[in-house]
């Protein structure tokens, strides 16, 4: 199937006009060539989750959209306007925010100057209030080194630094990864609010349980490529083809 | 007895120079991760400005120690945006290479047209004379600079460990592609950095001027013990570099007054005792 074709197939679970647009996407590291020609839209309001085994090119997709992949090429557009030239605090100041895999928790900084580091972009944003109504456990944290609070707690504070800045489009990658059972469950209620909320999300996920409890789309990225692609309501359908594709 | 306060004073103003520019060192490191060769140059290069504000254009002391660090300053952000900044993510050795080669090139320069010997720069009429503070005579502009180079130190400690401007330092220190991605113009902040560290050093070398005179090598006889106080201090440290720098100027001055022959090679002796002790240096982390 032609992957523009796939990347439309989903049934759109969409709550408002299409916000993300990639096409042809493609990304090197240095020599390695990693994503063949990345296709897929989100909507505005919706969470979209990209799925996939390790490696597949799930979080060069989403370093890529966010301008960190030095090179690539193709289109991205965002609110209609090409983003695929702009350097990463360029798309950082158009309303997309990015929630790095490994959390990017500064260890020179407390809770509160890690939390205030991003600067607000745009309004919009959650005051504090609402963040720390969100996470608790952070308001009490306050003072603590950044690097000395647990994974579930850092998680918390990469998501919430977020927040703040007025960004309606956030990109969260493997945001479980490590994480209790507990902290998982903590997470999918944040990220269910968020939704509620007005946010866009996109988030790269290995674990689809999760997934299924949050997100309206699915694609599957496999060799750098889209090459499956679904809504919600179709995933129990899927399923086999899924444990397929994730070697589950 | 005052033999001693008067070395124990020398040992203090050596020290507010070791620490101001290992203050700058300190931060281009912490930032930039380069190994600033040229900052003895700079230094000589703020006298030198300060000098010729002063004869070609009559501009005074008082605003020279605001022109020079901003003149040099801008100076160090053009090496940066043409130089220094295609080394980012190379080993250190490249832009130790490159600092070194720039500091000769200024150097050279100097030297060229105004020889080896030392212009004279004197002590603007407010900060003449001394006070007898009953065990020693204080010369007043000796005083000045270290109680001046103690303010601008704990004022860039203040900016960096305290203030937003400098959290965004401190981050971008251990992850600038994320800093970057949160919104930050990051090279633009690098190289404001780099002007900053140039400035504190142009800003000695104005203090300086009246005391050494004015010579194209005079940087180059400061920088060795300079990069000594900062590994002693912990590489990148900003609190480590204004400590250990005053506080080897004083070790250096009485040891100057109780075993002389040993006052040249004090600062090296204690790097090599910390460093077998402690490698990242006293207020140091570990990679």
């Amino acid at each position: 199937m032609p992957e523009t074709a796939i990347a439309e197939a989903p049934a759109k679970a969409a709550t408002g006009g299409n916000i993300l647009q990639v096409r042809n996407l493609e990304a090197w590291y240095g020599e390695s060539h990693i994503l063949h020609g990345i296709n897929f839209d989100v909507n505005a309001g919706e969470v979209v989750t990209l799925l996939g085994r390790n490696g597949a090119g799930k979080t060069t997709t989403l370093k890529s959209i966010m301008g960190i992949i030095g090179k690539r090429s193709g289109s991205v557009k965002f609110n209609n306007q090409d983003i695929i030239r702009a350097t990463s605090d360029k798309i950082a100041r158009m309303g997309i925010a990015f929630c790095p895999e490994e959390r990017g928790i500064f260890s020179s900084l407390d809770v509160r100057e890690n939390l205030l580091l991003p600067p607000v972009v745009r309004a919009g944003g959650l005051p504090l209030e609402q963040i720390f109504d969100l996470f608790p456990n952070l308001k009490e944290r306050l003072n603590s080194q950044g690097t000395k609070l647990s994974g579930g707690e850092q998680q918390m504070l990469a998501i919430a630094r977020i927040l703040r800045t007025g960004a309606s489009f956030l990109m969260l990658d493997e945001p479980t990864e490590g994480l209790a059972p507990v902290i998982i469950q903590q997470i999918g209620h944040t990220i269910a609010r968020l939704k509620k909320e007005g946010f866009t999300i996109l988030l790269v996920e290995q674990n689809f349980r999760f997934a299924s409890t949050v997100a309206d789309r699915y694609y599957v990225v496999e060799h750098g490529k889209i090459i499956d692609g679904f809504s919600n309501a179709e995933l129990a359908a899927n399923m086999d083809k899924l444990h397929t594709y994730l070697g589950v | 007895m005052q033999a001693l306060y008067a070395q124990l004073l020398v040992g203090l103003i050596n020290g507010s120079f070791y620490a101001l520019l290992s203050l700058g060192l300190a931060v281009i490191f912490g930032m930039l991760n380069i190994i600033n060769f040229a900052h003895g140059a700079l230094y000589m290069m703020g006298a030198f400005v300060a000098y010729f504000l002063l004869n070609l254009g009559g501009i005074n002391y008082w605003w020279a120690l605001l022109l020079a660090p901003i003149i040099v300053g801008i100076f160090g952000m053009i090496l940066e945006r043409t130089m220094l900044q295609w080394l980012t993510g190379l080993d250190h050795l490249y832009g130790l290479l490159l600092t070194f080669g720039i500091a000769l090139i200024v150097q050279g320069v100097f030297q060229n047209y105004f020889g080896s010997s030392g212009l004279p720069y004197a002590i603007p009429d407010q900060l003449r004379g001394g006070m007898n503070l009953g065990f020693m005579f204080l010369p007043i502009y000796r005083g000045w600079v270290v109680v001046f180079s103690l303010i601008v130190c704990l004022a860039t400690w203040f900016l960096i460990e305290k203030t937003r401007l400098g959290a965004y330092l401190r981050a971008a220190t251990e992850n600038p592609t994320l800093v970057r991605a949160f919104g930050i113009n990051v090279p633009r902040m690098i190289t404001l950095t780099y002007g900053l560290g140039v400035g504190l050093a142009a800003l000695a070398g104005v203090l300086s001027a009246p005391i050494n005179q004015v010579r194209p090598l005079m940087g180059a006889d400061l920088i060795i013990v300079v990069f000594a106080v900062v590994v002693i201090g912990g590489m990148g440290s900003i609190m480590g570099s204004i400590i250990t720098g005053f506080a080897l100027g004083v070790i250096e001055g009485l040891t100057k007054y109780f075993y002389p022959e040993a006052s040249n090679t004090v600062v090296f002796v204690l790097m090599v005792l910390v460093l077998l002790v402690k490698p990242t240096g006293l207020t140091g982390r570990a990679a």
